[in-house]
């Protein structure tokens, strides 16, 4: 329950906070929340996984990602667009509709939590599912070499040259 | 809480996610709640798999994982989008970026 807290807390946070540094803490401390959350639900290997690659990797590209762009705060724009109105009915609309299917749908009421099996999680990933892992870690090296190439200066293609 | 509430939970962030995308003006923002949103869809993969919803696997661990590893890509290309971007228009408002327009 604490945990749900943090998570729509930091959510919320993260989209109304103006500015952007805090909502990159306020969504750090939503992923820290939903890490938590994830051990609660007998996935540890996921709730780490959480804390290694959001906490630790997407968080900080991010944070320097700001550092790099945002010149000194001095005078804070407006956060939202003139559509915020109806973005908010939007996002109101999708939870309304998933919300009543939600409701509809007559879940299994068991509240039994099945822990993860780390071992058979392994032999999974490496023989039922070893191809979507290969095309993640091929997505992998496509993305750093993209990233590589989008972030380059141009001024050093000229140095080079 | 049972299924139903860890579901509710991940609507809930998908919605303050959405909300965010749709509705700030910052580049970076926006990438911060595509995140948002891709969280919310982890948990509830993981909440299918705790209460052993659709399979005796853990499929939904596994493609959580998965789900991760794309997540990262998509920030670490889509940041470097932001950068080069920002660095040609010296602003991160997306409102401003209306070449095509004009």
């Amino acid at each position: 329950m604490v945990l749900a807290i943090g998570v729509i807390g930091g959510g919320l946070a993260a989209v109304l906070l103006r500015n952007v540094i805090h909502s990159a803490v306020a969504m750090m401390v939503c992923f820290g929340a939903l890490a938590g959350t994830y051990a609660l639900l007998g996935a540890p290997i996921v709730a780490a996984a959480q804390v290694l690659i959001y906490l630790g990797a997407i968080s900080v590209l991010i944070l320097f990602a700001i550092m790099l762009t945002q010149a000194g705060d001095a005078n804070l724009p407006v956060p939202f667009q003139r559509q915020a109105p109806i973005a908010a009915i939007v996002a109101l609309l999708i939870v309304g509709v998933v919300g009543w299917a939600l409701v509809q749908t007559p879940w299994p009421n068991g509240s039994v939590i099945v822990p993860v099996d780390l071992n058979a999680l392994a032999a999974a990933i490496f023989n039922d599912y070893a191809l979507p892992f290969e095309i993640v870690a091929f997505l992998l090296l496509a993305a750093i070499i993209g990233a590589i190439y989008l972030a380059r200066r141009p001024e050093e293609d000229e140095r080079a040259n | 809480m049972g299924l139903t509430g860890y579901l509710f939970l991940s609507l809930a962030l998908f919605g303050i996610g959405a909300f965010g995308f749709l509705s700030r003006r910052n580049a970076i923002m926006m990438l911060i709640c595509i995140e948002l949103m891709l969280n919310a869809v982890n948990l509830s993969l993981v909440a299918f798999n705790a209460f052993d919803y659709y399979a005796t696997d853990d499929a939904g661990a596994i493609f959580s994982l998965l789900i991760m590893a794309v997540a990262a890509a998509e920030a670490t290309v889509g940041l470097a989008l932001v950068i080069a971007i920002i660095r040609t228009r010296q602003t991160p408002e997306v409102d401003e970026y209306s070449d095509l327009k004009e």
